[in-house]
């Protein structure tokens, strides 16, 4: 990871990991797709039923795996799916932004969306946004963890955390 | 046949968990019958030197406590871990960061600014600072190096099983040591303690209600607290639905919530998010501005969450603190 281009070098390109959720913003994101809207294509998406869903170690493993932004889109308030989800995770994420903030991580690097299944235009804005931010604030430079050196007698070795570090399978 | 041998030993730690062994009163009577304790430098006179003359593995088990902040912790680390066949992690430090491991929220630069400078108490103009070498008429005399970040036990050297708590309680404690001197351990990479969250043996869950909503976080110098009502239920953040249970309930007894210190479940990857996120759950706001209020309640996330974790959570430390120590402390 240190060896990762700074901020405005040409040869950065941000790794960004999307949660979308199923009903709102996977299907817009499935829209603009089908509608041809190119978009960056440093945003890689992983679905969840909810925007409810999203676990904030999600999160934190997506930075410490190498992401350097993460975009969260669930429906519009009002709108979810299971009635409420959305609004957890608005609370979740606030809550989040300030751990983030403490943490010395810039507050950009996470961003919450309301996109709903027919706004694929804005799937494609916010992701071309949302890229040039963190194309513009670089690449997270998180200390690297020290390897766990804990091995259950049943598991196999899994790679060691630090060996895995800012490597995307 | 002579007595397996034991040995306890502390990094970076505050001395609770040597007062925890204690805390079994008559019964370690029992422990020093059947076992010989090979080393214990806060209780008993041993030197290092008498680890040294050891064979490998001569320890049946050795419990440490406290963080690794210092090469000198992290070489009693590395000989005690050659010397026993189980190493176990004793109390919160040594098992996560613990207290200490909060320090991970500032660079090794900030802290000696601070203890040698900054500090109210300290008067020192010349800025002296302990050095790791320095030529004196005698001769040369070393210190330790104070590394740049805390770690855990587990981060330092392979551990067999965790004690966790600060301090671990005496009943995990107890059963612990008859697991030991029984030969009946669980899989090895255990967590001694049982695996479902604090709220299953609180004294309090009858008065849960079915679902929390909290308009206001209170602070427990705030208000009275009601003795018992389930503290979440009157505003106070209590920690005990994502931490493990073993202590029975000893913090809520004392009419205090609960912080943490047992560490999560075994599903968890990371203790203080999932705090996070059934704190952020039951909240009682859904728009952008009331939520933020309510917010205000966590003046210090990282200090509510990962007050006992921060070097085994998945973010370890605070980024870019050499930036921050340049600017002076902003927040």
């Amino acid at each position: 990871m240190s060896e990762r281009p700074v901020a405005g070098d040409k040869g950065f390109e941000p790794r960004i990991v999307a949660f979308f959720c199923n009903w709102c913003t996977y299907t817009a994101a499935d829209l603009a797709g089908t509608a041809r809207m190119a978009y960056a294509p440093n945003v890689r998406i992983i679905r969840l039923m909810c925007s409810g869903r999203l676990d904030p170690q999600f999160v934190l493993a997506a930075f410490r795996h190498g992401a350097d932004g993460v975009l969260i889109g669930g429906c519009h308030p009002g709108d979810c799916h299971y009635q409420e989800g959305n609004y957890k995770a608005l609370r979740r994420y606030l809550l989040l932004k300030r751990l983030l903030r403490e943490m010395g991580i810039e507050e950009e690097r996470l961003r919450l969306v309301w996109i709903s299944a027919s706004e694929g235009d804005r799937v494609q804005k916010v992701a071309n946004e949302f890229t040039e931010t963190i194309r513009r604030l670089g690449p997270l430079r998180l200390a690297p963890r020290p390897g766990m050196i804990r091995l259950p007698a049943a598991a196999q070795p899994e790679p060691q955390p630090a060996a895995r570090e800012g490597v995307l399978p | 046949m002579s007595k397996p041998k034991v040995a306890f030993y502390w990094c970076a730690s505050c001395g609770g968990c040597e007062e925890a062994v204690v805390d079994l009163a008559e019964e370690i009577l029992q422990v020093v019958e059947a076992v010989e304790i090979a080393f214990w430098p806060v209780a008993l006179d041993f030197k290092r030197e008498d680890v040294e003359r050891l064979a490998d593995g001569e320890l049946v088990a050795t419990f440490i406590n406290g963080a690794i902040r210092t090469s000198e912790q992290a070489e009693m680390a590395h000989l005690l871990r050659a010397k026993s066949q189980i190493l176990i992690a004793f109390g919160s430090c040594s098992h996560t960061g613990g207290v200490p491991g909060l320090a991970n929220l500032y660079d090794r630069e900030e802290i000696l600014r601070y203890v040698y400078e900054e500090a109210p108490s300290v008067i020192n103009p010349q800025r002296v600072r302990p050095e790791e070498r320095i030529e004196v008429d005698e001769g040369m005399l070393t210190l330790p190096s104070f590394w740049g970040a805390v770690q855990t036990l587990d981060q330092t050297v392979e551990v067999d099983y965790y004690l966790p708590g600060c301090p671990p309680p005496v009943g995990l404690i107890r059963s612990a040591l008859q697991a030991l001197l029984s030969g009946n351990l669980p899989p090895k990479g255990s967590v001694l303690a049982p695996d479902v969250a604090l709220c299953a043996e609180c004294p309090r869950k009858p008065t849960k209600p079915e679902r929390l909503a909290l308009k206001e976080l209170k602070r427990p110098h705030q208000v009275l607290i009601d003795p018992e009502t389930c503290l979440l239920a009157q505003g106070l953040l209590c920690l005990g639905p994502a931490t493990r249970s073993g202590c029975g309930a000893a913090c809520i007894t004392g009419n205090m919530p609960c912080t943490g210190c047992l560490g999560p479940t075994s599903r968890v990857l990371d203790g203080g998010a999932k705090a996070l996120s059934a704190v952020a759950s039951i909240l009682d706001a859904t728009g952008e501005a009331e939520i933020e209020r309510i917010l205000e309640g966590i003046p210090d996330p990282v200090g509510l969450f990962y007050r006992y974790s921060l070097p085994a959570s998945l973010l370890y430390r605070r980024v870019g603190n050499g930036e921050r120590a340049r600017e002076g402390r902003s927040s």
